[in-house]
């Protein structure tokens, strides 16, 4: 790779998809990658930012190669990533049930689930490496569920006809974060591995083309300073928390990404935003997160509303003859286990029309009364128990007795930093892994497919193709100093202006001032005269932000307001982003619905013809904080292997 | 609901703490008690204040994030449950709330109700895992497990090392935390062949980090959010016991 070629691809992007038969592409790739010796190893310094599965997995992977890795989080310790509070499991095409699953199916699963908007390359990849993944973390000692013969439980998932799901208990993100965090440890141990913890990433190092380290903040003594590196991988996570209210931890964020952007990453379909459809209602204007139930629980779980319209009844006061089993009877053949944008959808629906229960009629229920019947207290208990407690905790009510309300909440975020079929951004020497990238989901994620995805990222994939990149990087990669000098003041300055903000609004007041516009006009239905509108709202409330917001104290201890605001300020610009982009999309896929184009049946219209494509989005410019543009940059996704069709799940 | 809050500050590590007086009004039943946090820290903020510092991060629950001393108790007074999830219609209204961090030895103050947890981290890295690399795996299905095995190293690992165990003891002592890591390996064959080493290295390590001794009075069992069982700390003393005999034959 010579210094001269240009890093910022501007008018094409390249996917490098390699040649061959889908089967075979990752093989052959993998062989027509150049090595490092393994004595070489020890010369290239890779920095991981993040460490949730992707990152911690490719770091102590990383490590074990002999590489040195530096590992970068914002949290006391890796092991509070946000991957830990995954619930329902982790896909594998082991067909361990011999229910008929392959590669070619959980491959064909995925990229119908996805509505055909990813890359078959990338889909196909991944379910490749699925089994390797159960393999790697039984080996770490995860413990799996399993059956009275000792061998491994599974259970199913929306999006599919064969049980393919493993999983522990309610807990699966939980053992495997705690498996990758242990093998990172052991690296940290053996001194392969240099952790830094309670520091956030503020800014991506370009230099000559290419990335070439990050600034990071000290999060406790709140000082700046930068660190290089040959290759920097972001395994940041997604960006869900734009919506204020959602799933994802508090301190979930797009800063890494978004400062990456800002340096020259394309940033891809940000508007493809999953809503999980089985989430706890908001119960009032204090709350600060959504809580999942996992999508695990329509194995066993009928869902429902009344279908006489305002019914505030309780629901052993609704006679079976009244209740409508909405998903049943429009989706004979899946059922209950559609996909999550499908389930979201005819909820919303149902409510909008009036069908709605509970107290506030924005909910529907999810009903275990037969399961309970059928399998037992205790059989239900042992696969739900902990969810089943988590919500009693929260909304006081026994779902043993009564069944869950439930209503559709921001969950993950399929779009996010553009990569190609290595997992290098248009930006030389940035890899980005898990959430934190747009590549394998399309419009829409099937359920346990992220843990899926960030371990076969971390473990599988980036081992390989980081080797090629360093290994043509050689002995090019030289640093000048002046550059992160530069890089530490600009952050230094910008950190400034923040604190000088003395304003009447809390950075809290106005973030969920922007969630509320975002969830209404990006949310689960959209429309163009919403999205234009919304755009200007975005830059009104971006507006307010750097004039009316207060941030307290100063930088040079722990100052969460602080952190909070530098936070906020990136997602008031993705917003505007996510809006574009989802005005832009004139069709409707997956999670992406835009009122405009939908069959008679109110199920999504894709347009093939002029939509079956990444769009891609170059930062431009901006003028002070109002005035930013972009660009936008298709990337043409070929089908040779499927043919895209209508989704149907009837 | 309205509240008397008692809140500890505490600028730094060097710098000496005090219970700040803070009356709230006006909160719902159904708010989270973080969320009732949040409330007052809204505003401290907007009356020129500094807000309270807390740790948080998934307020589900799993993270292990949250921590808390209320009225005396880690994580409050609700059996199995951490902070995040405890709700205000657990309270009387008008009720004084002492709120206060994790306190140990081990467990320095940074500022106001957080702590450096930092030291179970290196009590990870002295050997809570198998020493597998990534790609030398055999296939899942070729070791069975017993389900009851799988089961209990399952319950063991649930633990999500928030240090309510140590914050309850009076001797501050990891044992449960230390114990659980230690007891969900030798459960399962892959963790058998080193579980001596890892005994022996991680009992080091918590003592090297001050973690006082463990002395039966199951406060910790009492205050896990996780309800990890006391069999963890048994199971860790045999192993213990058994590997330090042995290495001195």
């Amino acid at each position: 790779m010579s210094r001269e070629t240009p890093s910022i691809l501007k008018d094409t992007l390249t996917s490098k998809i390699p040649l061959g038969d889908l089967k075979d592409k990752w093989e052959n790739r993998k062989f027509s990658f150049q090595l490092v010796n393994r004595s070489n190893r020890k010369n290239f310094d890779v920095i991981v930012v993040g460490a949730g599965l992707a990152g911690a997995s490719a770091a102590a992977s990383l490590g074990e190669l002999g590489y040195k890795v530096k590992t970068f989080v914002i949290h006391d310790s890796p092991r509070r990533a946000h991957s830990i509070a995954a619930q329902g499991g982790i896909n594998a095409s082991k067909n361990y049930t011999n229910d008929g699953d392959s590669v070619e199916r959980l491959f064909y699963d995925t990229i119908k689930g996805g509505d055909f908007r990813s890359r078959e390359a990338n889909t196909y990849r991944l379910a490749q490496v699925s089994g390797n993944i159960i393999d790697q973390c039984v080996a770490q000692g995860v413990p799996f569920s399993r059956e009275y013969g000792g061998l491994l439980a599974n259970r199913s998932f929306g999006g599919a006809q064969v049980s393919r799901t493993f999983y522990t208990r309610g807990q699966t993100g939980q053992q495997l974060l705690l498996g990758a965090y242990g093998a990172l440890m052991r690296q940290v141990e053996q001194g392969t591995v240099e952790l830094f913890t309670y520091h956030e990433m503020l800014d991506l190092v370009v230099s000559e083309g290419r990335a070439q380290g990050v600034v990071v903040r000290d999060l406790l003594s709140g000082k700046i300073k930068s660190y290089k590196a040959h290759a920097v991988i972001l395994a940041t996570g997604g960006y869900g928390n734009v919506f204020y209210l959602s799933t994802n931890a508090m301190n979930s964020n797009v800063t890494g990404s978004w400062r990456c952007h800002k340096k020259g990453a394309f940033f891809a379909n940000p508007c493809f935003v999953q809503i999980h459809p089985t989430c706890i209602p908001q119960s009032g204007e204090h709350q600060s997160k959504l809580t999942l139930m996992s999508e695990s629980l329509r194995n066993d779980g009928r869902v429902w509303t009344s279908s006489k319209k305002q019914d505030n009844r309780k629901a052993k006061d609704i006679p079976e003859e009244e209740r409508d089993y909405y998903l049943e009877r429009i989706y004979p053949s899946f059922g209950n286990l559609v996909p999550r944008d499908v389930a979201s959808r005819q909820a919303k629906f149902q409510v909008d029309k009036g069908y709605g229960v509970g107290p506030t009629n924005r909910a529907v229920f999810l009903d275990f009364k037969e399961a309970i019947k059928e399998q037992g207290e205790e059989k239900i208990s042992e696969k739900y128990g902990n969810l089943f407690s988590m919500y009693e905790r929260i909304t006081g009510e026994n779902p043993y007795k009564t069944p869950m309300r439930i209503y559709p909440a921001v969950h993950y975020t399929m779009g996010g930093l553009w990569v190609d079929y290595e997992l290098q951004s248009n930006l030389k020497g940035l890899f980005v892994l898990g959430e934190a990238n747009f590549s394998d989901h399309g419009a829409n994620r099937l359920g346990a497919s992220a843990l899926m995805q960030g371990l076969a990222d971390g473990y599988f994939i980036i081992p390989y193709s980081i080797g090629n990149y360093l290994a043509q990087l050689g002995k090019e990669g030289s640093f000048k100093e002046q550059d992160f000098k530069e890089a530490v003041e600009q952050q230094e300055e910008s950190l400034q202006s923040l604190l000088k903000l003395k304003g009447s609004q809390t950075i809290d007041q106005i973030h969920k001032r922007l969630g509320n516009l975002l969830w209404e006009s990006v949310g689960m239905i959209r429309s163009e005269e919403s999205l234009l509108k919304v755009q200007q709202q975005i830059v009104q409330l971006r507006e307010e932000f750097w004039n009316e917001a207060h941030i307290p104290g100063k930088s040079n201890y722990k100052n969460q307001e602080l952190e909070k605001a530098g936070r906020v300020a990136d997602f008031l610009e993705l917003a505007e982003l996510m809006a574009k982009d989802a005005l832009e999309r004139k069709e409707s896929c997956g999670c992406h619905f835009r009122q405009e184009f939908q069959t008679k049946d109110q199920e999504a219209q894709r347009n093939d013809e002029e939509f079956s494509h990444v769009s891609a989005w170059e930062w431009e410019s901006s003028s002070g904080t109002k005035n930013i543009s972009w660009k936008e940059h298709k990337e043409k996704l070929k089908f040779e292997h499927v043919k895209p069709s209508q989704r149907s799940y009837k | 609901m309205n509240f008397n809050l008692k809140v500890w500050r505490q600028k730094s590590k060097s710098e000496k703490g005090f219970f700040q007086n803070l009356p709230v009004k006006n909160i719902s039943p159904d708010t989270s008690f973080l969320e009732m946090l949040d409330a007052v820290n809204e505003d401290l903020i907007l009356s020129g204040k500094e807000p309270i510092a807390f740790e948080h991060d998934c307020r589900e629950g799993i993270c292990g994030a949250c921590s808390l001393v209320i009225n005396g108790e880690a994580h409050g007074p609700q059996k199995a449950v951490t902070t995040c999830q405890l709700y205000m219609r657990q309270f009387k209204d008008g009720e004084t709330l002492f709120i206060e961090p994790f306190r140990a030895k081990p467990f320095p103050i940074l500022k106001d109700l957080i702590v450096d947890r930092s030291a179970f981290d290196r009590i990870q890295r002295a050997g809570a895992y198998v020493s597998v690399n990534t790609g030398s795996a055999p296939p899942a299905n070729t070791i069975p497990i017993s389900k009851e095995n799988a089961d209990e190293a399952f319950a063991s690992a649930t633990c999500i090392a928030c240090g309510a165990c140590v914050a309850s003891c009076k001797n501050g002592s990891a044992s449960l935390f230390v114990g659980a890591r230690i007891a969900q390996f030798s459960k399962l064959p892959q963790g058998q062949i080193e579980q001596e080493k890892r005994a022996l290295k991680m009992v080091a390590q918590m003592d090297k980090e001050g973690f006082g001794a463990c002395s039966h009075t199951e406060t910790c069992f009492a205050s896990c959010p996780k309800e990890i069982s006391l069999e963890n700390i048994a199971k860790m003393n045999l192993l213990w016991r058994k590997s330090a005999i042995k290495q001195k034959k």
